[in-house]
């Protein structure tokens, strides 16, 4: 059907206003510069019309209408703010609140609540209604991810970008009336389910209900211990959404301050995961271009995203082989500080508390999986979220805005442009292009901006000629999905391709769990939009175009571990501690079924 | 094994078209011997169908039909609604907790009868009004309620 | 195919089976036998007679007579005088029975009242899975006059307009107009989906229809699925109604052998077939989309409208919901024309309506009377009057989701707009009658149980709404309301009219509302008491 070219033109509280056929009352109040309230509603996901506070009169109609899923009609005369509708729109929250655990001074998102918000601005009367909680334990069954149901206003948000959004199906409205709540299957918890840990539920939960599982009291513990030698990464992203949060413009870069903060929090020695994310590059890019060389399997797709990994697992454990056994940025870190930075400094590796700071939750998971102990400890010990180091530099009541700048520690801290934009959507894939052009080639692109693999859009592909001394002319089809959604889209392609023809056309395949990439996290402060992601990406793209040095290959440090430590990429060495393997896992329960592939030697090794 | 079988068979017997969903969850409970629907069955059903096994028990939890917990031999199930709550439902519930020593909801120590209530049975011609399995039970008096329950009893 | 000189109809339904019918209808059978009669006298089971707490009931056609509160005792006596000899035993309790347009017959003064069975025509004097009986006595007439008049669809759906048929669930929506917009919307598949999903309490008409007349409901769905265009349809049935599934699924199976259904619908190029569908105990699913979330194999949540269902319906093709009693008045309409059914009911309400008269009443029961008949004519002349001679207090028309209404309102006529003058609603068509001694208070705490039961919690004001409306009415009526109680329960039930994302949620409201109006001074009554224990 296509109504796009079709206008409506209608009244909103007196103000005249034309929009397209189709568009919903909310929208069109929005495009006449009225602001209906909402609480269910978000604007990326579909409207699950449970909260009834964003109802509106329609003249001629004696039942009221929800604005934001009753699409316009013609000649409407629409009334959004009567004294009727402030009435049964403060009753609304009034009820709503009887039916929640007001917390608010001790909640996660206090502050970010939207819930709060309706309710601050309305002025309700907190006991209008007898206070109706039936107390249901807390879900902590998960390592990444917390849900306290008390707090939960069964909005849907968190199933609907569960089952539509990422299609992970983790979680479900279950039950009937009263009861309804949001569980999993048999209600075993989200730590046994086939929940991937990406942590979308909890970005998008108006109430936080849903947070992460909260590891800074450990952290706060390990730096007041004297014993401990406390280490911290930062993951991409990590610097490009503390700003919004502490009074600085959405999307601003603030590496320097965020460096200085982790100082100043008591961190002994402050690393950047953007330098494991150059060395990814040049492990990833020699498996991905031995691949093409030995006839491996291909398409390679990607492993960075922990998310992504447990999906594969579950729901495509046939993609087990194709995907690069290259852990993520920041595992190849934990194990090398562990190893490496323990030798250099001559610290004993059992005296290192290994933090990460991350836009992720599944990161949390990704960090207590057994293959991840090859430094002979847990290689990470802690994972903070975006949202746990907000809390705690607020704890530290440091002045975030006004930090002076400083710098990461010099070694395993230094990092290039292709690293930072790891955080966005297709960096990752931007990032191997450069390199593996560089590598193929001899020489850089003369245009190190590979637009094609930007931007916001689901699925992104594209082809590129390299021209290259040793294998010709080789014409390379990518492609580049964000969001689960997306790269089950992408992969049931890619599974059909293989079974129709024995190959697919793509030789190399970025996935990201999160929609937006990292930037987009489920670590990532409260109720961010997509918008909202576009531009923390941009900013990285941003800092890229500012730096020296562009590609991976050029970092110095990254040189400097493979000439001291590593030998070369795809070395033995290398394979021990930065390559791991995959399990298939059972879609019920998420538990391992058996191993699908193994960690194995490196290959010219042989 | 020989429910396994069984499990096979219904499955067998039903599309993949979700709008077989509660049709061959019906099935399912009825094949087994405690009267629900337990993780391998909503399980079975879930891959049979191709959906999610966390839907399929947003499915099953929501319709009073199905139970997710083992019940007893007889499901007691007592009206409640308006019609029978004039005519003295409240004293004929009051009476079959007592009786039966369990709360509605409950199921008895013996794994006999599940009391449960229900709406409308639509057999409010006779309220108050009770099925015991498939059996209906109207013009019940609180002093019918024993000898009721007894029968059941000493039917076994 | 043998005439029989007699039959005697053995009505089934709960009150019957209660009553011990099966053992009579066995000793019957026997005693037939034994004396040589079963050539000459056939037993048939048929649907209720819609006479309930009567004990077993047996009638005897073509002689017009009933007996009630039979024992296996009395076979022998009814076989030897009445079957034998011709004559009526006057030891067994007996009534005349009028079974042209069906009767409801008082014991206590002997006088029969009419009705007009048009829906409950065959329902209790035709075995329903005699195919050649149900043929006999005038099943799928509708469907043979649209074959051989060569009614067009547009016909037919003109017809069913004209008749001015309107929806018997509740809603009172047209069902000409319905079929019509199913119709016009574009679509690949259209559907017919009967809805039988009978759970307003009080209420088991649907029930009785499918189970004494299960024939009429596949010809009035064929006919309907003809006028739309729709060649498949389901009937979606309470799970619970394990006897009106069986019923109906034989009724199914029969017309298919007779070539009603099927890929050539009597040789007339049309192809329509109907399959059953089984509910799980979920009031809600009478709410037309989430019966077809539900039939989908969902959460029976109801959904956003618009879209409407007959633009977007089932699988999103278009789709009309309509409930049993409304199609069983479509085959009638189409036989006899719009004009027969304009002749019953009122102007704008056309037609019977069954209803169901039960609480304290001296008969409760089952009529087919005409739209418009008086409340009062309900109560006192078919329902017998208030049960021990008490005094009446209030009826609660239309179900849970109906109002109470006091003595003063007595006359009031059941049709659509009369009721609606009244603040009232026509609903499934209980009524539920209370003495005086009754608890308004008690019977409305009943009702916001049910609702907080059947509540599918999908939006807020329902979901919170349902339990703390509840938890006031557990305190009022333990006599521990406070004063401000009564305003907060009409401001939620507002609340809940005005936002609730479905008519369940909306319609709490009506008892509420109609509870506290018209009885006040009881729900006050509940209140004082706390005040004055707070102040000894």
């Amino acid at each position: 059907m296509n109504m796009s070219n079709s206008t409506v033109q209608l009244h909103i509280d007196g103000h005249q206003v034309e929009v397209a056929a189709g568009t919903t009352i909310l929208d069109a109040a929005k495009q006449a510069g009225v602001q209906v309230p909402t609480l269910c509603h978000h604007q990326n996901l579909s409207p699950t019309a449970s909260c009834g506070v964003c109802i509106v009169e329609i003249e001629g109609s004696p039942a009221l209408k929800r604005a934001c899923c009753t699409p316009v009609e013609p000649g409407q005369k629409i009334t959004t703010n009567s004294q009727q509708l402030r009435g049964l729109r403060k009753s609304l929250v009034e009820l709503i609140l009887s039916n929640h655990a007001v917390e608010c001074p001790t909640c996660a998102s206090n502050g970010k609540c939207e819930l709060q918000d309706l309710a601050n601005s309305m002025g309700v009367e907190f006991d209008r209604f007898e206070k109706v909680v039936d107390k249901r334990p807390n879900d902590t069954t998960s390592v990444s991810i917390s849900r306290e149901p008390n707090k939960c206003i069964a909005c849907g948000r968190c199933v609907t970008v569960c089952n539509e959004i990422q299609t992970v199906n983790a979680i479900t409205m279950s039950d009937r009336g009263f009861d309804v709540a949001v569980g999993t299957f048999f209600n075993e918890g989200l730590g046994n389910s086939s929940c991937v840990n990406c942590g979308q539920c909890t970005v998008f939960c108006p109430t936080g209900a849903l947070r992460e599982r909260s590891e800074t009291d450990s952290v706060w513990n390990a730096i007041l211990d004297p014993k401990k030698v406390v280490v911290v990464q930062e993951a991409p992203a990590i610097r490009v959404s503390l700003a919004e949060e502490f009074g600085l413009d959405m999307g601003e870069v603030t590496v320097g301050k965020m460096y200085a903060a982790l100082k100043r929090l008591g961190f002994d020695y402050v690393f950047d995961t953007n330098f494991t994310a150059d060395l990814t590059i040049l492990e990833e890019g020699t498996e991905l271009i031995d691949r093409v060389k030995t006839g491996g399997k291909l398409p390679l797709i990607t492993s960075c995203s922990p998310g992504w990994i447990k999906f594969m697992e579950t729901y495509f454990p046939d993609f087990g082989e194709y995907t690069s056994t290259c852990k993520s940025p920041q595992q190849m870190f934990g194990a090398l500080v562990k190893t490496y930075f323990a030798k250099e400094r001559g610290i004993d590796p059992a005296d290192v508390v290994s933090v990460s700071i991350m836009p992720c939750t599944a990161k949390k998971f990704e960090a207590r999986r057994p293959e991840m102990r090859d430094s002979g400890f847990q290689d990470v010990d802690y994972v903070l979220t975006t949202r746990e180091l907000v809390r705690m530099i607020k704890e530290a009541r440091l002045d975030f805005k006004n930090l002076p700048e400083e710098s990461a520690t010099d070694i395993m801290g230094a990092y290039t442009g292709a690293a930072t934009i790891f955080g966005a959507t297709g960096g990752v894939m931007e990032a191997a292009i450069r390199s593996a052009y560089y590598l193929l080639v001899g020489q850089s692109l003369a245009n190190l901006d590979v637009k094609i693999v930007r931007g916001m859009e689901g699925i992104k592909e594209g082809t590129l000629s390299i021209p290259s001394k040793e294998l010709g002319t080789l014409d390379v089809k990518v492609a580049v999905a964000h969001g689960l959604g997306n790269a089950r889209k992408l992969l049931d392609k890619v599974r059909r391709q293989i079974a129709e023809t024995g190959k697919s056309e793509y030789a190399f395949i970025e996935i990201m769990a999160c929609p937006g990439g990292c930037v987009g996290g489920g670590g990532q402060p409260y109720g961010c939009t997509i918008a909202d992601r576009a531009r923390r990406g941009e900013g990285l793209y941003r800092e890229d175009a500012g730096m020296a040095k562009r590609q991976s290959h050029e970092n110095p440090e990254v040189a400097r571990i493979y000439k001291e430590f590593l030998t070369s990429p795809g070395s033995e060495k290398s394979h021990q501690l930065l390559h791991t393997c995959y399990w298939e896992r059972s879609i019920q329960s998420g538990s391992c079924l058996e191993l699908k592939t193994h960690k194995h030697a490196a290959s010219h090794a042989h | 094994m020989r429910k396994e079988m069984n499990t096979q068979e219904i499955l067998q017997r039903h599309g993949k078209g979700a709008d077989e969903l509660l049709g061959l969850l019906h099935e399912l409970q009825d094949a087994h011997e405690r009267h629900y629907l337990p993780p391998e069955s909503l399980g079975a059903a879930a891959e049979h169908m191709g959906l999610p096994a966390s839907e399929v028990y947003g499915v099953a939890s929501f319709y009073t039909m199905f139970s997710l917990k083992p019940r007893g031999r007889y499901i007691v199930r007592v009206c409640q609604s308006p019609p029978c709550h004039l005519l003295g439902s409240t004293d004929v519930s009051r009476e079959l907790v007592k009786e039966l020593g369990v709360q509605l909801g409950e199921t008895t120590a013996d794994g006999m009868f599940t009391l449960e209530m229900s709406s409308c049975l639509g057999v409010c011609g006779v309220a108050p009004a009770m099925m015991i399995n498939d059996e209906v039970y109207g013009n019940l008096t609180v002093a019918r309620i024993g000898e009721i329950i007894d029968e059941k009893r000493s039917a076994t | 195919m043998s005439i029989y000189r007699t039959h005697i109809l053995v009505p089934i339904d709960e009150g019957t089976v209660q009553a011990g019918v099966f053992e009579v209808k066995r000793t019957l059978e026997r005693e037939i036998r034994e004396r040589g009669l079963e050539g000459e006298v056939r037993v048939l089971e048929t649907g209720t007679v819609g006479i309930v707490g009567k004990g077993v009931l047996l009638a005897v056609y073509p002689d017009r007579i009933y007996y009630s509160g039979m024992r296996p005792s009395d076979v022998a006596l009814l076989v030897e005088e009445h079957l034998l000899k011709g004559r009526v035993p006057s030891s067994l309790k007996h009534a005349p029975l009028d079974l042209q347009d069906g009767a409801k017959v008082l014991h206590r003064t002997g006088l029969t009242l009419p009705q007009k069975r048009v829906v409950l025509d065959k329902a209790w004097k035709v075995a329903p899975d005699d195919m050649r009986e149900v043929l006999a006595s005038g099943g799928y007439a509708g469907l043979e006059r649209i074959v051989a008049d060569r009614m067009t669809p547009e016909a037919v759906i003109d017809e069913v307009k004209k008749s001015g048929l309107r929806g018997r669930g509740g809603a009172g929506f047209p069902t000409g107009l319905k079929w019509e917009l199913t119709r016009n919307s574009p679509g690949g598949r259209k559907y017919i989906i009967c809805n039988a999903d009978e759970g307003e309490p009080g209420t088991f008409k649907d029930r009785l229809i499918l189970e004494g007349d299960p024939h009429r409901i596949v010809e009035a769905m064929t006919i309907a699925g003809y006028a739309m265009g729709a060649t498949k349809g389901y009937v979606y049935i309470r799970g619970e109604y394990a006897l009106s599934i069986e019923r109906m699924q034989k009724a199914i199976d029969q017309a298919r052998e007779y070539g009603l259904l099927g890929p050539d619908v009597l040789e007339h190029g049309f192809a329509f077939d109907l399959e059953i569908k089984k509910g799980a105990g979920a009031y809600i699913c009478g709410d037309e989309t989430a019966l077809l979330e539900s039939l989908e194999g969902k959460r029976g949540n109801p959904r956003i409208k618009p879209p409407y269902p007959v633009a977007h319906g089932l699988w999103q093709e278009p789709t009309s919901v309509n409930n049993v009693e409304t199609l069983a008045n479509v085959p009638g309409i189409i036989a006899r024309g719009a004009g027969w059914f304009r002749t019953m009911g009122t102007e704008k309400s056309s037609g019977t309506k069954v209803f169901t008269i039960l609480g304290h009443v001296e008969h409760p029961g089952l009529v087919e009377v005409e739209m418009g008949t008086p409340l009062r004519e309900l109560v006192f002349s078919y329902g017998g009057g208030v049960s021990g001679g008490r005094k009446f207090k209030a009826a609660l028309l239309g179900g849970a989701s109906g109002v109470f209404l006091p003595e003063g309102l007595l006359d009031v006529r059941m049709d659509f707009e009369s009721l609606k003058e009244n603040k009232a609603v026509l609903g499934s068509g209980a009524v539920l009658v209370m003495d005086e001694d009754a608890s308004i208070v008690d019977m409305l705490f009943s009702i916001l149980k049910f609702f907080a039961h059947e509540s599918c919690g999908r939006c807020a004001p329902c979901r919170i709404g349902t339990r703390q409306l509840l938890n006031l009415a557990w305190k009022l009526r333990r006599g521990k309301g406070r004063e401000t109680d009564l305003d907060t329960m009409l401001r939620l039930a507002e609340l809940m009219c005005g936002t609730a994302l479905c008519p369940l949620g909306q319609s709490v409201i009506m008892p509420v509302r109609s509870a506290i109006e018209y009885f006040r001074g009881e729900f006050e009554a509940c209140v004082k008491k706390t005040t004055e224990e707070a102040r000894v």
